[in-house]
């Protein structure tokens, strides 16, 4: 996968590459929880310490345990390429592979405050927000509004996508686990840049109740860098966005 | 007591009669009103198992938010339920589940109204650790051995259900009218038993994650074992599993209007 050159992804790049080789290829049961690429209290305020680790290390944890007990004896193989297919192949991949993929996705595309304030979106993708929602401004706020309780009732996940031929982005909400990336799930398949997880988990620790200001202050950590890099990558291969893990 | 202030008003003349009879209907409207019930014991009554933070966030923003979306709705006329009188909670919860694919308004009114609705049954469902009650010496603990064999083996599917519900959702224990059997089944979100022909609640278990997220976070096992062995209110249990078989219902909702009108 193309990412955008910096020095630290470079360099998580070729250890992963390393790694990869010395892992045994080819057997599954091999899907891991990806380190973050901060610590858990680097999106303090905004997201919580406690909440950064049970997330990352339980529920992330326990998603990969279970599609690597799913995909047991079955060739190795990314799993960005297990979603879309994913609602054939069963509640196991559907459930924790779709998990394992979300949060994956979801990781990496935050970064704390001092660093994703200074991002932006790159000229491809202010255009594609300003041609499909107005402005950025404007995008928030419908994206905020499909976040809310009311919206999106119970558990799930907010995307904005690149659509099938790379020339508009779309919001959508999809419960539980799913992704834009299944089929079935949504009228078409679409490929997200950009994801907010919803489930209570993700929110409860520090906010209870109040989903909207952990979905407001949520942008105080987007990368728009990361986004911008995920936006590319859709538009140009019109194709989901490849996680490590 | 209003409106029969205002039945009595009309009967002099035709103008204001008709004004009268508008503002009957109106007034017959805004009275269909669903309670926020209280918490059957304090928010401390629960520890060690559920903790007061807990039932103070979940009953009194998590239940009293659907409580007020569901009086909100009926009052705004959007969904045409709230005009006709007599209606229960359990009637338009059956109503907007049938209209709710139709209608983003109705689903709404559905998700609300059966939060509600669940919830007041959830609190009611639990009682304070160490109370003297237990299942075995009822007629629903009769009722468990009879339908699953031991109340280990009712226990297990239980648990299983509340584990295996995926994401946001409930486990019940049901009385079905059909077979005259107990049954244990898990819903999705703001689902209940109460949609389902002949399916009558006895008991609840909500797994929602803000229902155990600051005691437990993810360990919802855990939590489910501890309602289980800890809290269940099977006196609670007891009264709605007699009027199931009595053929009344159960669950232990009012008539809205009855109670308002």
């Amino acid at each position: 996968a193309e990412r955008a050159a910096s020095p630290r992804r470079d360099i998580l790049n070729k250890v992963a590459g390393a790694a990869a080789v010395v892992a045994a290829p080819g057997v599954a049961g091999a899907y891991e929880v990806p380190d973050l690429l901060y610590p858990f209290e680097g999106l303090e305020p905004y997201i919580d310490a406690p909440t950064m680790k049970i997330h990352h290390d339980k529920h992330h944890a326990t998603y990969v345990t279970n599609v690597n007990k799913a995909t047991e004896g079955k060739d190795e193989v990314p799993i960005l390429d297990l979603m879309a297919d994913a609602l054939e192949a069963g509640p196991g991949i559907r459930n924790s592979g779709g998990g394992h993929y979300n949060h994956a996705f979801f990781w990496d595309e935050m970064a704390p405050h001092d660093k994703a304030s200074k991002t932006k979106p790159s000229a491809q993708l202010d255009e594609l927000i300003n041609k499909s929602f107005g402005s950025m401004d404007e995008m928030k706020e419908k994206f905020e509004a499909r976040a809310a309780p009311g919206a999106l009732f119970g558990s799930g996940w907010v995307w904005i996508c690149v659509n099938q031929k790379g020339d508009k982005l779309e919001l959508v909400g999809t419960p539980n686990q799913d992704n834009p990336l299944m089929k079935g799930v949504l009228d078409e398949v679409m490929f997200p840049i950009l994801g907010l997880d919803v489930w209570e988990h993700a929110y409860y620790l520090k906010y209870q109740n109040r989903r909207p200001e952990y979905v407001s202050n949520w942008w105080n950590v987007v990368d728009w860098d990361k986004v911008s890099e995920n936006c590319k990558y859709a538009v140009d291969n019109h194709a989901g966005v490849p996680v490590r893990g | 007591m209003h409106s029969t202030m205002a039945r009595h008003q009309c009967s002099y003349h035709l103008l204001p009669t008709v004004a009268c009879l508008i503002g009957v209907f109106v007034t017959a409207l805004a009275d269909i009103h669903v309670p926020h019930e209280p918490l059957p014991y304090a928010t401390t009554a629960l520890e060690p198992h559920i903790n007061h933070p807990t039932l103070e966030v979940h009953h009194g923003k998590h239940y009293k938010k659907y409580v007020d979306t569901t009086n909100s709705i009926l009052g705004d006329g959007s969904v045409g339920i709230g005009t006709k009188k007599k209606k229960s909670l359990e009637d338009i919860i059956r109503e907007s589940a049938r209209l709710k694919s139709s209608s983003t308004a109705s689903t709404a009114l559905f998700n609300n109204a059966a939060q509600a609705w669940n919830h007041a049954f959830y609190f009611k469902c639990m009682r304070p650790p160490g109370s003297s009650d237990a299942v075995t010496a009822t007629k629903v603990g009769a009722a468990i051995k009879r339908s699953f064999g031991t109340y280990q083996t009712f226990r297990d599917s239980f648990v299983k259900a509340a584990n295996t519900a995926f994401g946001s959702g409930w486990a019940w224990l049901v009385y079905d009218t059909a077979t005259d059997a107990l049954l244990v089944t898990k819903t999705i979100g703001a689902d209940n038993p109460l949609t389902t022909a002949g399916h009558v609640p006895l008991l609840t278990i909500d797994v929602w994650e803000h229902a155990y997220y600051l005691d437990y976070q993810n360990m919802r096992a855990t939590y489910v074992d501890a309602f289980v062995d800890k809290l269940i209110n099977w006196e609670f249990v007891e009264q709605n599993f007699v009027t199931a078989v009595g053929g009344e219902g159960g669950g232990g909702s009012k008539k809205l209007a009855d109670e308002e009108l």
